[in-house]
């Protein structure tokens, strides 16, 4: 065909074009793991960019990716820095990895800086199986997860909640799901905001929004969503690792994803009518997805409080899938979940906007906090970290891609001054999906995986190519320069031993 | 016979999906940017089905009545379980400062059989979002969310 031709030659100018600028020449150098990037990269800037990256990652930035950057600067009421975790790489108004508040009075609030996947996140199954006991069952368990949690592209749910049962959902979150009967009493109490954001409004979500959240509750969804069994194979931080009841050898489980159709239509739905409102208000953005209203608007806070119901929805989702993963261990094991010490340890979200408060030089102020692919990473003593881990602070939890490790770390002070309580939130795409599947076949991927001992169940067999651990930057090179800034500490680091993916 | 026109390109895009599409009207270019955008998500030469969706969209610009366009046919794509793989323009108008679209689009039931998904499409971005006239008539460019 002859697109595929005149792609190709499209592909060259652009590698060229890129090669030519050195992300080196664009920013300067702060200390070692932080670049500043200067007023005046582009018009409009109202505060610097601040990327934190070793110098070997920053070789690897794309220049469109620090303009995204610098366009979120030019945003009124903008506080401090526009920032991006080390993971950063292109994405769409944000960079993917950025992070910026926003004052609560004169600031803006934005659905560019949360993404279109409200409340993507992570969530962290602890057992006490040995690594031992389960390998000789990881193929059967793997198929049964496959089996027993809806993925791939179109995917329903195994059940259609009605009308009355999706508002709950949207404002309780977590909380409808266990209340609903999948999963712990125990267990909203170890998510992120008790896995349910107060201020939801229903009634800002459409009616093609509900329609297309109804039937999706338990779907993990396609490209980089996973439910992963693990092992832990190292301990960073003894104390740490006992306060998370983690120990080397121990099987844990991992849950990537959001908040599905229902989160999508909510971001489509506002996005159109604050792209009017960005017009209305005057408010110049130098990138259409960048569209904005001032965070007390009525178009700003609608959008705010239908995007804490896709926030919701996401925590009843990751709910319902940590229900299923139990049944499957039980299933496998012929044990009860609870004799397996299948408890929560934590669930964060890495798309969101909140509001919270922040000490900016020196005074407490209450700023929206937009985070687009980055972690919250609250310290030790933070009220909103859980009693159980409120001495060692938040857990972060970072996956890695298919294939490679995952880390958990810990919250710290020093994330606080610095990032406005953040962190990281994965390894970082370096290379296209259509590039991938050129580079990569996904039946090779997967005899490769299996040759190191990890079994992967796959909905269609391109998603293992277009997610081939290749494509992203190594979780260990990123989840460093995160540990040396001070900004999350390391605690455990995972291996997968059996993917289930979209 | 005179060479085919180009109804579409991708273009390189780390972590998302980015494509041009062509026309010598409007119309024609909303058809391929349409063609382009469910070629991400399904070699549209492996589906089959006439089953018919009818779509109505109004907007402020033309710009946005392309993205409206376009997440029309995601949602009726998740709702309806139609993978769609023709599409028919019947015009685009400007009344009163608004524009509209009236359009059809053919495709498959995805309950009929296993169809073989390459990629899912969360939503369609404003980023770096074009639709210029040339020449030759009209190029639209559209950056997909992964």
């Amino acid at each position: 065909m002859t697109e595929n031709k005149e792609n190709e030659t499209g592909n060259e100018e652009a590698s060229v074009e890129n090669k030519l600028t050195d992300p080196r020449e664009l920013v300067r150098k702060i200390s070692e793991n932080s670049w500043e990037i200067p007023i005046g990269h582009i018009p409009g800037m109202r505060v610097p960019g601040r990327l934190f990256v070793s110098e070997k990652l920053l070789t690897g930035i794309e220049p469109e990716t620090i303009s995204q950057i610098a366009n979120v600067a030019t945003l009124p009421g903008i506080q401090q820095y526009s920032m991006a975790m080390p993971d950063a790489h292109l994405g769409y108004g944000f960079a993917i990895g950025g992070v910026a508040a926003f004052d609560m009075e004169e600031g803006v609030i934005s659905p560019g800086g949360v993404g279109f996947d409200i409340n993507c996140g992570v969530r962290l199954i602890r057992t006490n199986l040995q690594k031992e006991e389960v390998v000789p069952h990881i193929k059967e368990l793997t198929e049964e997860l496959f089996k027993n949690v809806p993925s791939g592209v179109g995917s329903k749910s195994r059940f259609k909640v009605s009308d009355q049962e999706l508002d709950e959902a949207f404002l309780l979150g977590a909380k409808w799901a266990v209340e609903s009967g999948y999963g712990s009493k125990k267990d909203p109490a170890h998510c992120e905001a008790n896995g349910y954001l107060e201020g939801a409004d229903p009634s800002y979500v459409s009616a093609k929004a509900r329609k297309r959240g109804r039937p999706q509750f338990g779907t993990l969804g396609s490209g980089n969503h996973f439910l992963e069994v693990q092992y832990v194979d190292k301990i960073y931080d003894r104390e740490a690792a006992s306060a998370f009841g983690l120990e080397e050898g121990q099987v844990t489980v991992m849950v990537h994803c959001g908040s599905r159709g229902a989160g999508h239509q909510i971001c489509t739905d506002h996005l159109r009518e604050l792209s009017n409102a960005t017009k209305k208000y005057g408010i110049q953005v130098p990138d259409k997805q960048l569209a904005c209203a001032p965070a007390q608007s009525k178009e700003a806070q609608e959008y705010f409080k239908a995007m804490l119901c896709a926030a919701n929805y996401a925590w009843a989702n990751r709910q319902v899938i940590t229900h299923w993963t139990r049944e499957s261990f039980e299933k496998i094991f012929c044990r009860d979940a609870d004799d397996m010490g299948m408890d929560l340890l934590y669930d964060v979200a890495h798309n969101v906007a909140k509001l919270e408060e922040h000490t900016i030089e020196g005074k407490k102020k209450k700023v929206y906090v937009h985070r687009k692919g980055a972690t919250r990473a609250f310290p030790p003593g933070h009220p909103e970290v859980p009693s159980a881990y409120r001495d060692i602070g938040q857990p972060v939890l970072i996956p890695g891609s298919m294939g490679t490790p995952s880390y958990i770390l810990r919250g710290t002070k020093a994330a606080m001054e610095i990032s406005f309580g953040s962190a990281c939130h994965g390894a970082g795409r370096v290379m296209s999906r259509a590039h991938a599947k050129k580079a990569f076949y996904g039946k090779s991927i997967k005899e490769t995986l299996e040759s190191h001992g990890i079994i992967v169940r796959a909905a269609n067999p391109s998603v293992l190519a277009e997610e081939a651990p290749d494509v992203y930057k190594p979780s260990s090179e990123v989840v460093n320069v995160v540990h040396e800034l001070g900004i999350a500490l390391k605690v455990a680091r995972v291996i997968p031993l059996g993917v289930a993916k979209g | 016979m005179p060479p085919q026109q180009k109804q579409y390109d991708y273009l390189e895009h780390t972590a998302d999906a980015k494509f041009r599409a062509y026309g010598k009207s409007l119309e024609e270019t909303f058809e391929n940017a349409a063609l382009a955008m469910f070629n991400v998500i399904i070699d549209t030469g492996k589906i089959f089905g006439s089953v018919k969706r009818d779509v109505s969209i109004e907007s402020y610009e033309l710009e946005s009545l392309l993205v409206d366009w376009l997440s029309e046919l995601l949602y009726l794509f998740e709702v309806d379980e139609i993978a769609f793989r023709e599409f028919k323009v019947e015009e685009i108008l400007e009344k009163d400062g608004k524009y509209f679209l009236k359009a059809r689009a053919f495709g498959e039931k995805f309950e009929d059989r296993p169809l073989p998904f390459e990629t899912e499409i969360k939503a369609v971005t404003y980023n770096q979002l074009e639709l210029c006239k040339t020449k030759e008539g009209w190029v639209a460019q559209v950056v997909v969310d992964l």
